[in-house]
């Protein structure tokens, strides 16, 4: 009977409870209110409605808690009543192998009338199923009571001179409150996890090794020199930005100041697109695409010098996947970035400069680059810096076309690996979570965050103090 | 209306004894403006005398502003804005298509509403003009013409010693004094207000009208003015316009004292506007 009810929909029934007892209070609450007389011109403070949500808010608070609770807890709970009452026979297993049982006992235990015909693990798996069932009911319980009681302890509150008004608006901005702390929350998680993991890493691999060595192996010997790898960034990012900037503020400058209305209107979703094509399609179109032509020029030039006797041997390595094929398709990436941020500060210089400038009998060109653009640098540099904060944490491409050999070679045409390459491959495939391999990538993450944070802050601050300036 | 000034101007005599006393600097005849589908101005004739301040004035949205931007044809940069008719300047239509805007416009200066220095220095906010026309040969010669463009607008004293502080660091008053000088750099024949004084307190409006009275001597200036007293205070001839076209134009005493249109004795007695 009890392991029947391990099998109760408790998020549908949670959810069913809440919504029938924020109904019931609200209108508990509201029919309570209607009763209050007021004599005379006397103006009640709130209106029936507000007692109302009043009841409702705290009706619906237990309800939500206890259902987060057991949301969080309530499986982790079942598990530590079951472990507690295994028979000493289970001891011979390691914690691992246990949560491995226990992961197979909770899985088994889901299936209604499952049978394995081995009895120790059927035994357990029945036992799993009644405490599950105890734990279901007394959830359900727990809320039930706690909401009631919130029901009509709220409900005795009321009274004709009751707030009831603004202790809704105060509940109100408790509830916006926790959603942006939960999101601040989130983000300090990521954070602490990046920088706990990274303490680990650095336990056993020194700081300064890690951040200057120049030889990066992770994969087969445990060599954790990231040079390299801060170089291959730097390098696609360059190639990214030498495309990226020059099209996509020049296209910034034609859509904001040269183009007509209806080449606007074309233009302007069009980039758009291009901000929303996957990156793996980059990617592909990098490798299949971009690389091979890379590829094939770098070859002729090779051909070229040693014709012309410049030199004796290839002067480039023209691999079939190159820095220079992922930082070009990159840069095609970001171009969205750059033109569109770089459009809206332009468009936000006011006209009465391009007034002045024309009225001084300035052509468009020189009004555009001697004053509107002079005016909007301040916002096209941001633009550029989110830009190459994007380039640098962007992986898909890079893990296509940029190759994945940790080296510093100058040569633009060779393979090469980025931080972003080696985070990915570090961490895919079978592998423990507590080796140095694993814990670098984590290192590198954190590289990886504070310098875009970094990019970041600086370029918010620098739009910031443009928009000042003009608004 | 007939091809002279009309009844002579009430310029001081004396200042520039070679300059013909009322010389007509610009000529329009039936200009009509549209913006897109909408008329703004419907055949204004209007000449303007060279060496004097002529205002315009009347109610809001008159085209009193419209009318002075075609002047120096400012409204080719508003999209669909379309001026029909002829304004004749030393013999040439300054519409026709021979006409290079970015040449008139070096000719004919124009002062804004809100002070609009660009966020570059004072030096470079005038040099700015003069280095794109290719007005200064070298650095001395650029020192001079700004020193020289500060002069007249009076504005040297208060900043001959901070030239390389941005433009925008001057007060309001500052500022529009600063873009005076920045269209008198270029050599202008003609000078065009727009409502210099509307963003400006008392004191620098009354700085302005000074400056204004003393470039005049050397200049032709139209402004348009939504102060009755300004354009009493500073103007030779006044032009009145109501919804787009011109009722009457004449001197600023005759305009002031006896006006012939009832529309304009309307305005100027606060009736209406």
């Amino acid at each position: 009977m009890l392991s029947q009810l391990g099998h109760l929909p408790m998020d549908f029934l949670l959810l069913a409870a809440a919504v029938t007892l924020a109904s019931f209070g609200f209108i508990a609450g509201r029919l309570r209110a209607e009763q209050f007389s007021f004599p005379g011109d006397i103006h009640p403070n709130s209106r029936p409605n507000a007692h109302g949500y009043f009841v409702l808010m705290w009706s619906l608070v237990p309800v939500v808690l206890v259902a987060l609770g057991y949301i969080f807890f309530g499986e982790g709970t079942s598990r530590a009543i079951l472990r507690s009452e295994l028979p000493d026979g289970f001891s011979i297993l390691t914690p691992g192998e246990l949560t491995t049982y226990l992961d197979t006992v909770a899985r088994a235990g889901r299936i209604p009338g499952f049978l394995s015909g081995e009895h120790v693990f059927d035994t357990v798996t029945e036992r799993y199923g009644e405490i599950r069932g105890t734990v279901n009911i007394f959830t359900l319980v727990f809320a039930l009571a706690l909401s009631i009681a919130g029901m009509f302890l709220s409900r005795r509150c009321l009274s004709p001179g009751f707030r009831a008004r603004q202790h809704v608006e105060s509940g109100i901005e408790w509830f916006l409150f926790l959603c942006a702390a939960l999101a601040i929350a989130t983000t300090v998680g990521i954070v602490a996890s990046l920088v706990f993991e990274s303490l680990r890493f650095f336990a056993e691999v020194p700081f300064w090794d890690f951040l200057l060595g120049t030889r990066w192996n992770a994969q087969t010997s445990a060599e954790f020199g990231a040079l390299p790898l801060f170089f291959g960034t730097f390098m696609i990012s360059f190639f990214a930005m030498m495309v990226a900037a020059p099209i996509g503020l020049f296209a910034a400058i034609y859509l904001s100041e040269y183009a007509s209305g209806q080449v606007r209107a074309i233009i302007k979703p069009v980039l758009e697109v291009l901000a929303g094509i996957p990156t793996v399609v980059y990617g592909f179109f990098a490798l299949l695409v971009i690389a091979p032509a890379v590829r094939s020029v770098a070859l002729w030039i090779n051909q070229l010098v040693i014709a012309w006797g410049l030199a004796d041997g290839a002067v480039l390595a023209a691999q079939p996947t190159s820095a220079l094929a992922a930082g070009i398709v990159m840069g095609i990436m970001v171009i969205p970035f750059v033109s569109s941020l770089s459009d809206d500060v332009i468009r936000a210089v006011p006209q009465s400069l391009r007034d002045g400038a024309y009225a001084m009998g300035a052509t468009k060109a020189e009004a555009v680059r001697q004053v509107v653009v002079p005016a909007a640098l301040p916002g096209i540099i941001a633009a550029l810096l989110l830009a190459v904060s994007r380039a640098i944490g962007e992986t898909m491409i890079v893990v296509m076309a940029a190759g994945q050999r940790a080296r510093i070679s100058p040569d633009p045409t060779s393979d090469l690996t980025t931080i972003t390459v080696q985070i990915v491959s570090l961490l895919t495939g079978e592998s423990e979570f507590d080796s140095p391999k694993t814990l670098s990538a984590f290192a590198l993450g954190l590289v990886l965050f504070v310098v875009t944070l970094l990019f970041n802050l600086v370029a918010i601050n620098v739009v910031k103090r443009f928009r000042e300036k003009y608004e | 209306m007939d091809d002279t000034l009309g009844n002579g101007t009430t310029m001081e005599k004396g200042v520039l004894p070679d300059a013909p006393e009322t010389s007509v600097r610009m000529s329009c005849r039936n200009i009509n403006v549209f913006y897109g589908e909408k008329q703004a101005i419907y055949d204004v004739s209007l000449q303007i005398a060279d060496r004097s301040v002529t205002a315009l004035i009347g109610p809001s949205g008159c085209g009193k502003s419209t009318f002075l931007r075609c002047l120096n044809r400012m409204n080719d940069t508003i999209e669909g804005c379309r001026v029909e008719g002829e304004i004749m300047m030393e013999g040439k239509d300054i519409n026709s298509p021979v006409i290079d805007p970015v040449l008139l416009r070096s000719r004919v200066g124009m002062v804004f509403q809100k002070p609009n220095p660009f966020p570059k220095s004072i030096y470079e906010n005038i040099a700015y003009g003069p280095r794109i026309h290719g007005l200064a040969q070298g650095r001395e010669d650029m020192d001079e013409i700004v020193e020289k463009s500060l002069r007249r607008a009076g504005l040297w004293e208060e900043v001959k010693d901070r030239l390389n502080l941005a433009g925008t660091s001057l007060s309001g008053g500052q500022q529009q004094r600063l873009c005076i000088a920045r269209a008198i750099a270029v050599r202008p024949e003609v000078i065009l207000m727009d409502e210099p004084c509307s963003a400006l307190d008392p004191i620098a409006t009354a700085r302005i009208e000074e400056l204004i009275d003393d470039l005049r001597k050397r200049y032709c200036i139209i402004i348009v003015t939504h102060s009755m007293q300004q354009a009493a205070r500073v103007s030779q001839r006044t032009a009145f316009f109501h919804l787009g076209a011109l009722v009457e134009v004449g001197d600023t005493d005759q305009i002031f004292t006896s006006p012939r249109d009832r529309r304009t004795e309307d305005y100027i007695t606060g009736r209406f506007g």
